[in-house]
């Protein structure tokens, strides 16, 4: 290394890593390649498509009724299942970070089970819990309640399937940063609400957004769990991804692609949103890591 | 972001959110009814609906919205068992339906004779689609097992369509050899040997021969044949009818457990009855199923049907014989069908 020229007067060494130029470029040129290939030359297909009739096919396409429909549904669903999450995420990570008790370990095990179990296991779970045949489905229907086939069930497939994303982003941030700022606020007087509200939300607000938005992405773009409680009713019960593949289809290449890219970008906007604000914000995160 | 804000987030989340269930609400208001239907009637149904709603309007002064949901006939048929509240059912395929009856009892064992021609308003058969010009020169079913020639199929094993193409091989086999189902095996099993995959679904199939270019040939419904067509430029195919083919007939049928518990068992049933009405008739034939009543239906339309010798499934015993026999676990698809070889 450079360091050791001491020791080793006569070799010149500038770089930080000993590998020869000709396999860094290589490297270099593999890993760009494979970038170019895997991620953006599908999303400048899917954008290419979508327009590939002009602008106005791509807006008209996006007005359909069903597909304005889809797009509603989706936001509903995301705008119910990702304030679930941040909830149920908080609390998670709360009490395993800052608290000692019985079957820890297998909390957090147990909260790692949807991103294990395949979305279609996710969405059959809800279908074995809420068909006609289960013990719950025919109760609830006798009092009129649709779970399966209807907005329910949507929201708790995607409840399932997003659940990890908060709490996993949030546990060791927040093993990290010990228990110390807690314990001082609790022996300033703070109420246990107060030194949630004041020390610990602040302390954990950037990883708190990050795994928002990645739930939100996620909650969003899920597919196969949904596709399975959705019942496919038109303009009803399709989320986007679903509206995708009916459109493709139906040979409404335009009308899918055109979905799929208002998909793409809102992955995108997420990503630059995350980005914008780490790079606004470097200094508190690193700061908030320190802790 | 401070916690203020962050809360106002969750406000704001929540208040959309309950904005947007108000709205769904209000959207259900009005009578309404569910057809669940299979992949390729997405087109007839569209029309049907706004014809039906607007003669329910005239007659009754009720207004009424049709949704519609479309997939795989079996998965649809799977989704009503479990619990979807479908008001008519119209799918591919007999068996589909017999199986919501059978496993859900929300319709009765006899619905076949509840509406007229087997409760099928209309049909179709399986006609060839070919690349333009028939580069190939394919006429008939004996061309398909031509050295040079590649068939796109979906899997007989998933999908109703590809039932249907099965035993529309093995009837012009059987008729070309003088009723020897021994001689119709061995045809279809050399048929396969021209398919180079497999897709589980009609629609699946049909993207693999439009849009991977994959085949020479493509065995479709008639009214999918003449649907890509339509929506994929004539420029690029053409539809070959066979001599002999096979009488699909679609069926449909009321969910009785389900309208009468909703209330709409009338409005269900003047929908299934309307599909035999001129206007319904009409209506299928533009979009290229055969109507059961050609007479009804536009001149125009009907003149695009080639004459051709059907045969039915009752020339195999029925889907309750021919089924398990072709189809099942062990049956004659399993016995000739290798993949890879």
């Amino acid at each position: 290394m450079a360091h050791d020229a001491g020791y080793a007067p006569d070799t010149l060494v500038t770089a930080a890593t000993s590998e020869t130029r000709l396999s860094r470029v290589v490297l270099t040129i593999v890993a760009l390649g494979f970038v170019a290939l895997f991620l953006l030359l599908p999303l400048a297909t899917v954008f290419i498509e979508a327009f590939r009739k002009g602008a106005a096919e791509f807006f008209t396409a996006l007005g359909d009724p069903e597909t304005f429909a889809a797009i509603r549904l989706t936001l509903l669903v995301a705008g119910i299942a990702v304030p679930l999450n941040l909830v149920f995420g908080v609390a998670a990570a709360w009490a395993i970070a800052k608290f000692e008790f019985k079957g820890k370990a297998f909390l957090t095990t147990l909260i790692d089970l949807p991103f294990s179990v395949s979305p279609v296991i996710s969405g059959l779970v809800f279908v074995l819990l809420f068909s006609s045949h289960s013990l719950l489905g025919p109760i609830l229907q006798s009092y009129g309640i649709q779970i399966l086939f209807a907005v329910p069930g949507l929201v708790l497939a995607t409840v399932f399937v997003t659940f990890p994303f908060v709490a996993r982003e949030l546990i060791p941030l927040m093993q990290e940063q010990g228990t110390a700022d807690e314990e001082a606020a609790l022996s300033l007087g703070a109420t246990g609400w107060q030194t949630f509200w004041h020390v610990t939300l602040p302390n954990i607000k950037w990883g708190l957004l990050y795994g928002v938005l990645l739930c939100n992405a996620r909650a969003m773009g899920e597919f196969g769990a949904v596709s399975v409680v959705s019942g496919h009713i038109r303009g009803q019960t399709n989320t986007m991804p679903l509206q995708v593949e009916i459109l493709y289809n139906e040979y409404n290449f335009v009308a899918a692609f055109a979905v799929a890219a208002l998909l793409a970008l809102l992955a995108l906007v997420t990503l630059v949103l995350k980005t914008a604000l780490e790079l606004r914000y470097s200094d508190e995160i690193a700061a908030s890591r320190r802790h | 972001m401070s916690s203020k804000s962050l809360a106002g987030i969750v406000k704001l989340a929540l208040v959309v959110g309950s904005l947007q269930l108000g709205s769904i609400g209000l959207a259900l208001a009005d009578t309404t009814i569910l057809n669940v239907s299979y992949d390729p009637t997405r087109e007839l149904y569209k029309e049907f609906n706004a014809a039906f709603a607007e003669k329910w309007q005239a007659d009754t002064g009720e207004t009424v919205t049709i949704q519609t949901s479309h997939g795989g006939s079996g998965k649809q048929a799977r989704s009503v068992i479990d619990g979807l509240e479908a008001d008519v059912v119209t799918l591919a395929l007999e068996a589909d339906i017999d199986a919501i009856a059978k496993e859900s009892g929300k319709i009765p064992a006899d619905w076949k004779s509840r509406f007229e021609n087997n409760s099928a308003p209309y049909t179709s058969t399986i006609v060839f689609l070919v690349r333009k010009g028939n580069p190939k020169g394919i006429k008939d079913w004996g061309d398909l097992v031509r050295e040079d020639v590649q068939v796109i199929t979906p899997n007989p094993k998933t999908s109703g369509g590809a039932r249907w193409n099965f035993l529309a091989a093995w009837a012009w086999a059987r008729a070309a050899n003088n009723g020897d189902d021994a001689k119709a095996q061995e045809y279809v099993a050399q048929l396969f040997k021209h398919v180079p995959v497999l897709d589980t679904g009609a629609r699946g199939a049909t993207t693999t021969f439009v849009q991977r270019g994959l085949g020479d040939v493509l065995l479709a419904w008639e009214n999918e044949a003449y649907l890509s067509l339509e929506e994929l430029g004539p420029d690029n195919f053409d539809i070959v009818t066979p001599s002999i083919s096979i009488k699909a007939e679609p069926p449909v049928a009321l969910v009785d457990g389900n309208v009468d518990s909703k209330g709409t068992r009338k409005v269900a049933e003047a929908y299934l009855n309307y599909l035999y009405s001129d206007v319904g008739q009409k209506i299928a034939a533009k979009h290229y199923y055969r109507p059961f009543k050609p007479e009804l239906a536009d001149p125009k339309d009907t003149a695009r049907f080639t004459e051709l010798k059907l045969v039915t499934i009752d020339d195999f015993g029925g889907w309750k014989e021919a089924q398990p026999k072709f189809f099942g676990d062990g049956g004659v698809f399993d016995q000739i069908y290798r993949p890879g070889q």
